[in-house]
């Protein structure tokens, strides 16, 4: 099956958090922007908004730097996945993530990260303006490349 | 359960919070926010108390659905007796601020007593506690929200706080929430300030859980975002031009109070319209208007997030100004332009930023600009008392000056800050003062939208537009069309708005939803969260007990029934201009009906058989 990956195009972000919360739900059962793999930042001062978050690796540093193998693949999805049962908690992945995607959750002893939710990603279903969409990871490019496309047909590119 | 059914008490005589169990046999009765913090003021406060003295409370309540993920579910409220009306007030409010008091595992804040000191109140989920403001009083709202983030080293704090003209006394100050959010009306700010309580800075890690059927819960959150993204106006008018979409329509309508609500069609609205913010500017080619933005869990996004042209006269050598921040509503366009007879909207745009950076009411202010502007050209008051400021109708630099006082507390500021009803008194023209109970009017005129007379007229906080916006039938066709110049049928249609508009604020969630969910579509959410059974007549029954309540808690404080009604200049004086010209508000012809429909006496005393059916 077609590899998918999270396109963010942030432009199109109200920073509405939909997807912190769909995120939270999935994975924690509970509403709650504090425990979600998804994070939205806002830029207040240039009035933009951007969700951010794992970017699954093909070569992943937090897999590369687990100590214990708590970091394996999901062979369908290509996402990096923890395994709770064997991560201790060192945090290394944290520090190993140049992006900052993984991080340590308190309460359970564990490192969170995305796992694309097992290929049915919450938080592309929640978000209300198309600003996070699960597409084609081969060709994340393809909105960006026919808008510029459909430019040049109209002869301004 | 959706309740986190437990309740902060912050007793600022003695610095102490307390934890406490939420009133659940209210919450039954009044379902949250606006109904339950209403009934708590009404039960633990004096009615007939000074506003502005200790024994006032202010509670700031969250509903069932704030801090989950229906649309539009972060709302929260201020609720506490008014300086500037005497009755009753709420003030609601967006931003993340609601949301977040909520995932700290509170329902409400309930503030009583006044502080010995200025402090703010930390609260880090279950840990509350008063810390000194000593460093934060007399500093501005924005500089408020960027010494607390920075004192403690967590960019995910929100914050909540009043800025320099509640510290100053304005009437009309706000609470200003996540920089500008705010509760804005009835100077709910300033009775935080009389308390010395300067902000609330909250961090809440536990989120909402408890959600009494998680599955029917999604399905129904997810059908009611479904709705609203196919909605024309919430799934587009709304999200390209904001509220600001009214501008030109009710200008057309002959229904956009102009110059104190002496005319009804202004000249320049097209200038200061929701249009005219996406056209790109002279100077730079930038638009007004940089991006939309939502509040927490809204997937309507009808915030505006502006710019000020950097070469325009009122930001000229103040960067500060220059980057993006909160832009312009409709109601708050209105005010300050049309009101004013100010067609700059650079000028609107810096003044809105003002009236967020030191938490003004950008509608009272506006309003009472606009009356002192009538004050001024009766020769009422002079330049001796402005300073030397021209206050002619239509003075953009004027307008801004003003704005710049009155959010410092100081000069003619001091005089503005009074609000319009006091003003207009102070200068012995109390006919000019446009206001119900005190409180200016928003963006909508009665002469030309029959209903909204009688919406202002009866509404619980004075005038208002967000107690019974009737103009979503009379100019939009929401639910049906009814014809904006007829007052057949008004009564009832006024009723059903204050009912339902009452239970949707004490859900937790925003009534710009209602554009295009009924009932139908809220009742399922809150029923699905909720412990128990919330039918669609079980939340409009609840809105109606609301709106007794309040109505009890304004008569208590001494509020008579003539006060339901508008200024002489909406009775008497015919529109000038426009498909309303010739009309005068007929308010007669509704009222009684009114007061009928409600269960009250023909003098608006609620009579023993609604009390007993409300258990009021």
């Amino acid at each position: 099956m077609m590899q998918r990956a999270l396109h963010i195009d942030p432009v199109k972000c109200t920073g509405c958090l939909q997807c912190e919360m769909a995120c939270s739900y999935e994975n924690e059962g509970v509403f709650n922007p504090a425990k979600s793999r998804i994070k939205v930042f806002t830029f207040h001062e240039q009035g933009r908004f951007a969700p951010y978050t794992c970017t699954q690796c093909a070569e992943a540093w937090c897999q590369k730097a687990c100590p214990v193998e708590a970091i394996q693949v999901d062979k369908a999805t290509g996402a990096k996945v923890i395994v709770d049962a064997r991560c201790v908690g060192c945090k290394v992945c944290t520090i190993a993530c140049p992006f900052g995607t993984v991080n340590y959750n308190s309460v359970s002893g564990k490192v969170i990260k995305c796992d694309l939710c097992g290929g049915d990603p919450a938080c592309a279903k929640a978000c209300p303006t198309a600003a996070i969409t699960y597409v084609d990871a081969d060709w994340t490019g393809i909105d960006k490349m026919r808008a510029y496309a459909g430019q040049s047909l109209a002869g301004t590119a | 359960m959706a309740w986190t059914k437990k309740v902060l008490r912050v007793d600022l005589n003695n610095g102490t919070c307390t934890a406490e169990a939420l009133n659940m046999a209210w919450a039954n009765e009044y379902l949250g926010q606006r109904g339950l913090a209403t009934k708590y003021l009404s039960e633990e406060v004096d009615p007939q108390c000074e506003p502005l003295g200790p024994d006032n409370k202010l509670i700031m309540a969250t509903g069932p659905l704030t801090g989950t993920m229906a649309s539009t579910g972060g709302r929260y409220s201020v609720i506490t007796k008014s300086p500037l009306t005497g009755v009753v007030a709420c003030s609601n409010s967006g931003g993340f601020i609601g949301a977040e008091i909520k995932n700290a595992g509170w329902d409400m804040i309930i503030f009583e007593g006044k502080s010995p000191e200025p402090v703010y109140l930390y609260v880090e989920n279950d840990e509350a506690e008063l810390r000194s403001a000593a460093d934060l009083w007399g500093k501005s709202v924005w500089e408020t929200d960027e010494i607390l983030h920075k004192k403690h080293q967590d960019p995910l704090l929100r914050i909540a706080c009043i800025g320099r003209s509640a510290e100053a006394g304005c009437l009309y100050a706000a609470v200003v929430n996540d920089l500008h959010r705010a509760a804005g009306r009835s100077g709910v700010g300033t009775v935080m300030a009389s308390k010395n309580l300067k902000a609330v800075a909250v961090r809440g890690t536990l989120g909402v859980g408890n959600i009494a059927d998680p599955k029917a819960f999604m399905d129904a959150v997810n059908d009611g975002k479904q709705v609203l993204a196919e909605n024309a106006v919430t799934g587009q008018g709304l999200p390209t031009y904001g509220t600001q979409v009214l501008m030109n329509v009710i200008n057309g309508m002959g229904a956009l109070p102009t110059r104190n609500m002496r005319e009804v069609q202004f000249e320049g609205a097209e200038k200061v319209s929701g249009e005219a913010m996406h056209e790109p500017r002279a100077s730079d080619g930038k638009p007004n208007l940089t991006t939309n933005a939502g509040c927490f869990g809204c997937t309507i996004a009808c915030g505006r997030i502006s710019t000020i042209d950097k070469g325009h006269f009122s930001v000229q050598n103040k960067p500060e100004y220059w980057g993006n921040s909160g832009g312009l509503e409709y109601e708050a366009a209105w005010a300050l332009g049309p009101d004013t007879g100010v067609d700059d909207l650079d000028a609107l745009t810096y003044v809105n930023f003002l009236c967020n950076e030191d938490g003004m009411d950008p509608i009272s202010f506006g309003a009472t600009v606009a009356a002192a502007m009538e004050l001024f050209q009766a020769g009422a008051i002079s330049k001796e008392h402005t300073g030397g400021i021209d206050l002619a109708f239509g003075g953009t630099a004027a307008l801004v000056q003003m704005a710049e006082l009155t959010a410092k507390g100081e000069g003619f500021g001091k005089d503005l800050g009074l609000g319009s009803k006091r003003l207009c008194e102070k200068y012995g023209m109390p006919e000019l003062s446009m206001t119900v109970k005190g409180q200016e009017f928003p963006a909508y005129d009665p002469r030309g939208i029959q209903g909204m007379g009688l919406a202002y007229a009866t509404s619980n906080r004075g005038a208002c537009h967000l107690r019974g916006y009737t103009v979503a039938s009379e100019v939009l066709g929401i639910p049906v069309k009814t014809d904006p110049l007829a007052t057949e049928g008004k009564a009832e249609l006024v009723k059903a708005f204050q009912d339902a508009t009452a239970a949707v604020d004490s859900a937790g969630l925003c009534v710009f939803t209602t554009f295009a969910w009924s009932m139908e579509n809220i009742a399922p959410q809150v029923d699905a969260a909720c412990e128990g059974d919330w039918s669609v007549d079980r939340m409009l029954e609840v809105g109606e007990r609301i709106w007794n309540l309040e109505r009890d808690f304004n008569m208590r404080a001494g509020m008579t029934a003539d006060q339901d009604t508008l200024p002489k200049r909406l009775l008497k004086d015919a529109a000038n201009v426009g498909p309303a010209k010739g009309r005068v508000n007929d308010l007669h012809k509704m009222l009684p009906e009114y007061y009928a429909l409600r269960g009250w006496t023909a003098d608006g005393q609620i009579t023993p058989e609604t009390r007993a059916r409300f258990g009021i």
